[in-house]
């Protein structure tokens, strides 16, 4: 009896924490679908009208370019450096290994603000102007450590005795790469870009320092907005935010579970 | 009956005699900071043959094949094949097969796309590819696995597939680092036989590593013992076995009595021993080439050349009364500690019905052409 007392409280209180944690979440999606012009309930009725809202807000259209775009090249850059950072830690003995690989996973370590005041100073120090080159650089540097443990990982498990059967019939050290490393790697290397993708899309500290005069993100230009007033409009971004940041990386751990039980593990 | 340039079916990726390559290690020498792993060893293989380097881990035999595959650059010394010396030419030049202990399949490619790999890079075309593929796991005797993964397979085919993988590119050396030891008691004598006849059909000259002297004996037609990255002793399997030549050799391989002796005359026919409880035993010269002169030495006797009986045994033989302290029943045969005055001797012998019991008294009989003598 009084066990199963314990355990309806138990229950309810999980329940609580799931309440703290979601109904936030669960309001701006719910709000995101009201036909008021307010945004705050009771709703007055269901429509999409704030989406159509959206898909003709100009700004709100160019932020999101913007952080598509660098969202993109910020995964692209960070996975292939990454790759080969791990290659290089992984495969090789580099003098310094530990401190290299310290510094490389630091960025996670050290506050967002931190880097991103050091990174401005710096580049003031040398007179380089902000752009998007600058807010780039960034990106990649922050989100490089996340590609570089899921890559190590993999790496890791990837036996090298696999590379050396490949050259002992022929290929060279880079068809060896190309034709064995990679393709074994490759569920690391994608789980690694969406990390990076969802991690710069997502990101606003470092951006709103780093970030050229008349650029946005959308981070950014939510907040941006949310300065003058609350519109409806920014729940349904904040909507469409949440659909992509969350069905992104589910869609690449799929891909990637679907693809190392392809390659045996 | 099949020699090392033996044929068989006309489509199998087989070697003509002329193919044939040896390998020829002259000083090389490998260091790691401080660490030598392989002193200046020299070693000549012969073409077609199946040469093993035996030691215990971390004796440098896996350094060799290492060295010789060019996954390691030696610190000193030429690496020849086939009369070429190879030393700078990196390992996908070297047209070698190559098998791991843990077979090194790769995982995401079909067994079919795992033995045509090689075969891509050497430019043979698709039909010709398939009609290989085909004839290398009809070789191996996994005719029906083509499209599987190996994740699919056991570890005995995927060795099997390794192995196919190697040799259906048809190399000039066949270099093996102890594909037998992942697998099962069983499997891996089986195994030991089809490898053996694999290499007997195809003639490609081959070096095996092992640690698992019984694969050495059973494999080889040539043995090299290696100890701390030396050479111990180099000669065929029943020389090897015989006639060791250092003390690690007889510790090494199979159980021997090893008792200090001390050597009164030697001539031309002859060694003089005088030992402990043993007493005085002559010995035939050629049972102890490195003994030169008199002094101490070891008397090295084979625990399955000493007998053990309850009557009084035959002429010839040197016979002296023991008592059994410690049986070791292993079926067939018992492996029993004796002692002898002073010596505990271990002695292995067949069993009839009974094995000696355990503080049973025996006499312990040896044919002293049977032993062999290394200075001390």
């Amino acid at each position: 009896m009084n066990r199963g007392m314990g355990w309806s409280l138990i229950r309810f209180w999980t329940f609580l924490v799931y309440i703290f944690m979601f109904l936030p979440v669960a309001v701006v999606v719910l709000l995101s679908f009201n036909a008021s012009e307010f945004g705050a309930f009771p709703m007055s009725g269901l429509s999409f009208r704030w989406f159509v809202e959206l898909a003709r807000n100009e700004a709100i259209l160019r932020a999101f370019q913007t952080s598509m775009i660098l969202g993109a090249l910020t995964a692209l850059i960070s996975t292939t450096i990454g790759v080969l950072a791990s290659l290089a830690l992984i495969r090789y003995k580099v003098p310094g290994q530990n401190l290299i690989s310290t510094i490389l996973i630091a960025p996670i370590l050290v506050p967002e603000v931190v880097l991103a005041v050091a990174l401005l100073l710096f580049l003031n120090a040398l007179s380089i102007n902000k752009s998007f080159a600058l807010l780039l650089a960034g990106h990649v540097i922050f989100t490089l450590p996340f590609v570089i443990l899921v890559v190590q990982a993999r790496l890791v498990s990837i036996r090298r005795d696999v590379e050396e059967a490949a050259m002992s019939l022929g290929a060279s050290p880079i068809q060896t790469f190309f034709s064995i490393t990679l393709p074994l790697l490759l569920p690391a290397v994608l789980a690694g870009g969406l990390f990076a993708f969802t991690i710069s899309f997502d990101d606003i500290t470092g951006t709103l320092f780093w970030k050229p005069g008349g650029v946005e993100t959308v981070p950014t230009q939510i907040f941006a907005m949310l300065r003058n007033s609350i519109s409806p409009e920014i729940n349904a971004l904040g909507t469409v935010m949440i659909a992509l940041t969350v069905g992104l990386p589910l869609l690449g751990l799929a891909i990637a579970r679907r693809m190392s039980a392809n390659s045996g593990g | 009956m099949t020699g090392p340039r033996g044929k068989a079916g006309t489509t199998l990726p087989l070697r003509k005699a002329r193919d044939l390559s040896t390998v020829k290690l002259t000083d090389i020498e490998k260091r790691f900071g401080d660490y030598v792993a392989v002193h200046r060893m020299s070693l000549e293989m012969p073409e077609g043959g199946f040469v093993t380097l035996l030691g215990p881990s971390g004796c440098g035999k896996t350094t060799t094949l290492r060295m010789i595959a060019g996954l390691l650059d030696p610190t000193a010394g030429e690496i020849q094949i086939d009369g070429k010396r190879v030393n700078d030419v990196p390992i996908h030049k070297r047209n070698l097969g190559l098998v791991f202990q843990n077979y090194a399949l790769f995982p995401h490619k079909t067994v079919a796309d795992n033995i045509a790999f090689g075969l891509k890079y050497r430019g043979v075309g698709k039909s010709e590819t398939a009609q290989k593929v085909k004839d290398a796991l009809e070789l191996v005797q996994l005719p029906h696995v083509a499209e599987r993964y190996p994740r699919e397979l056991s570890g005995g085919q995927q060795q099997r597939i390794a192995l196919a993988r190697s040799i259906v590119i048809e190399p000039d050396v066949l270099l093996l680092d102890e594909p037998l030891s992942a697998l099962d008691a069983n499997l891996r004598e089986d195994m030991r036989v089809e490898l053996k006849r694999i290499q007997e059909r195809i003639g490609v000259t081959t070096v095996f590593v092992t640690h698992d002297q019984s694969e050495a004996l059973a494999m080889s037609d040539q043995i090299v013992v290696m100890s701390a990255g030396r050479v111990e002793q180099m000669g065929a399997p029943q020389d090897v076995y015989n006639t060791p030549g250092s003390e690690f050799v007889a510790r090494f391989l199979g159980a021997s009595n090893i008792v200090e002796a001390r050597c009164t005359a030697r001539d031309e026919t002859s060694i003089v021993l005088e030992a402990p409880d043993l007493g005085r035993i002559v010995i035939p010269a050629d049972r102890g080439p490195q003994v030169n002169g008199t002094g101490p030495v070891k008397l090295v006797l084979r625990a399955e050349k000493l007998a053990l009986s309850e009557d009084k045994p035959s002429d010839g033989v040197i016979s002296h009364s023991a008592r059994v302290e410690t049986v070791d029943y292993q079926g067939q045969a018992a492996r029993y500690f004796i002692r002898l005055g002073e010596l505990q001797l271990q002695a292995i012998n067949m069993i009839d019905t009974h094995p000696h019991g355990e503080g049973s008294e025996v006499s312990a009989s040896f044919r002293p052409s049977d032993c062999t003598v290394l200075p001390a």
